[in-house]
């Protein structure tokens, strides 16, 4: 029982990985009907820049003796590597898939994989092949509850993440962007006319999906300290897996599919030998959407027409 | 002067030519039809002036702008809305948040605003929902509010997409077929609900009808467009009795 417990509080950890990152994927697909496949690389390229906000913070405190304690460079180097990465994002809609907004749907796939690279590759070529540490910024603090192993890191990531998904559904939901966002996913023709700019939509979603990539990217890093320009080849493919299980373009079904992924493979390496975790999970998840083509919250208008 | 002014408007798409020399001069408050069969050109028409499509030559202004080369987001700040042929609703959305999305414009907060919820943003949506809710009432489906647009009567549908464009505040609301698919007695309500909104709004209306009765009943004056060109103008009376609209569009069709 208590391992099982213990297993949860894993899976809540790396579901919130995969569900930030999918959100992304979702929202993107939502509104312009094409995946974004460099967003796992843009989850590295937010890592790296929450590297060097936090570097520079931890540079500015030392130079200037400030009394800051780690947790609050820490939520400054959230806030700003997000508000930092969401320019990345932008940049990326306006000189990748802006053009590309009429060609076929094959043209904007390869954009995302060529952006991709080129992000891979000119980290690679900037900073070299070594591998970076994220500096800690917090220690560590292991404490027990009923026979669980609960650390102050994976309490914050599994917080943090939840908090940023739910300020997101109140966004989409309640606020004008959102509602205009949601009107894009029906149609690109009606909206204009009601003094929308697409023009602006289009990288505010970009935007708000690279921002939750690069949050991912920092909690990710608090635990597991290690950046390199690979970290996010493996977990973007793997949250565009629970983007399309949740549903394609559906916000509540890729987060959920997110915590589930995260559940699937941690559940798979307590039953199975540790080498045998992707195996499992992702013949789990083939055989769901054997049953469930359009994933759990996929709808038969994400594959209307559009003009 | 006039409201919306269109001067020899012309458009080939390719080869083809939809339009051409397309004249219009709607005065504000007058209510114009637009008809002609099936493919005449008229549906472009709209596309050309709401700027979905740019027009290959001609001049178009609107209370003075010129409306050349503007995306059709720009157009509608200037005050033009629109409904379309074929319901561009958003399926999934309800009735009251179509309409409060179309206020997109009118709702001044900012990304900041939108991302912490700021009072500002309370007071602009409390103010934007009471409009939203006065033109759900104008246009008779209060009761839906909260129900998805795709559950719904096609004639409610109809009357959302109308409340949908008002909400934009337009000079000139282009109607595309507003009583397509409709009963009898949705129709009558349709007439009843135009004339309403063109008394409380003061809007000019652009209105492109293939049921004579609708049209002849509220309009002040009828274009006839047949293969992208105006053969006749006119008053109802005019128009009905007009032999070239008779041989043209409406054959050996009874004109009611």
């Amino acid at each position: 029982m208590q391992l099982f417990l213990q297993n949860i509080v894993n899976a809540m950890q790396w579901g919130s990985f995969y569900a930030l990152i999918a959100l992304g994927y979702s929202m993107v697909y939502s509104i312009l009907m094409l995946f974004n496949f460099a967003h796992g690389d843009i989850f590295m390229v937010g890592s790296y820049i929450g590297f060097g906000v936090a570097t520079a913070l931890l540079g500015l405190t030392a130079a200037f003796n400030l009394p800051l304690p780690g947790w609050i460079i820490l939520v400054m180097t959230i806030i700003l590597a997000m508000f930092l990465t969401s320019f990345v994002g932008m940049f990326i809609e306006r000189v990748g898939y802006r053009p590309l907004r009429d060609a076929p749907r094959a043209s904007a796939a390869i954009t995302g994989l060529m952006i991709g690279i080129i992000l891979e590759t000119g980290n690679l070529a900037l900073l070299g092949a070594e591998r970076l540490s994220f500096p800690a910024l917090i220690d560590t603090v292991t404490f027990q509850v009923g026979g669980i192993y609960l650390t102050n890191k994976k309490i914050l990531i599994v917080v943090v993440s939840l908090a940023l998904m739910s300020a997101l559904h109140l966004f989409i939901q309640k606020s004008k962007y959102g509602m205009a966002m949601r009107a894009m996913s029906y149609d690109f023709q009606a909206v204009p006319l009601m003094g929308i700019s697409i023009n602006k939509i289009a990288p505010l979603t970009f935007a708000i999906g690279s921002g939750l990539a690069a949050a991912a990217g920092i909690l990710y890093s608090l635990a597991y300290p290690v950046l390199d320009p690979y970290m996010g080849v493996l977990l973007g493919w793997k949250a565009f897996v629970a983007a399309i299980l949740g549903g394609r373009g559906s916000i509540l079904g890729a987060a959920l599919a997110g915590f589930l992924l995260g559940f699937i493979e941690i559940f798979s390496v307590w039953i199975f030998p540790s080498t045998f975790r992707d195996v499992i999970a992702y013949s789990v998840i083939l055989l769901i959407l054997a049953f469930r083509p359009h994933g759990f919250f996929g709808q038969a208008h994400s594959t209307q027409l559009r003009l | 002067m006039a409201l919306l002014r269109v001067d020899n408007m012309t458009h080939f798409f390719g080869g083809l030519r939809a339009v051409h020399n397309y004249n219009l001069v709607l005065e504000p408050g007058h209510i114009v039809g637009l008809i002609g069969p099936n493919g005449a050109g008229k549906t472009t028409v709209f596309n050309l002036i709401t700027g979905i499509h740019t027009p290959t030559s001609g001049n178009i202004e609107l209370s003075g702008h010129n409306l050349i080369g503007r995306r059709p987001h720009e157009t509608a700040a200037l005050g033009l809305g629109r409904t379309f042929q074929n319901l561009l609703l958003w399926r999934h959305m309800n009735v009251l948040e179509h309409v409060k999305t179309a206020c997109y414009s009118q709702l001044e907060y900012g990304l900041f605003g939108a991302f912490f919820g700021t009072p500002k943003r309370h007071r602009e949506e409390k103010r934007i929902t009471a409009k939203a809710l006065h033109l759900l009432e104008t246009f008779e489906v209060s009761e839906f509010r909260d129900r998805l647009v795709t559950n719904l009567p096609y004639g409610v549908q109809r009357r959302v997409e109308m409340a949908r464009a008002m909400a934009t505040n337009p000079k000139v609301l282009f109607l595309d077929e507003p009583t397509a698919g409709m009963t009898p007695d949705e129709l009558n309500r349709m007439i009843a609900i135009i004339r309403d909104i063109h008394k409380q709004f003061e809007v000019a209306i652009l209105l492109i009808e293939h049921r004579l009765k609708f049209v002849m009943e509220l309009c002040e004056r009828i274009q006839t467009l047949v293969f992208g060109e105006i053969i006749a103008e006119g008053a109802p009376e005019e128009i009905r009795n007009n032999p070239q609209v008779i041989e043209a569009y409406l054959g050996r069709e009874d004109v009611t």
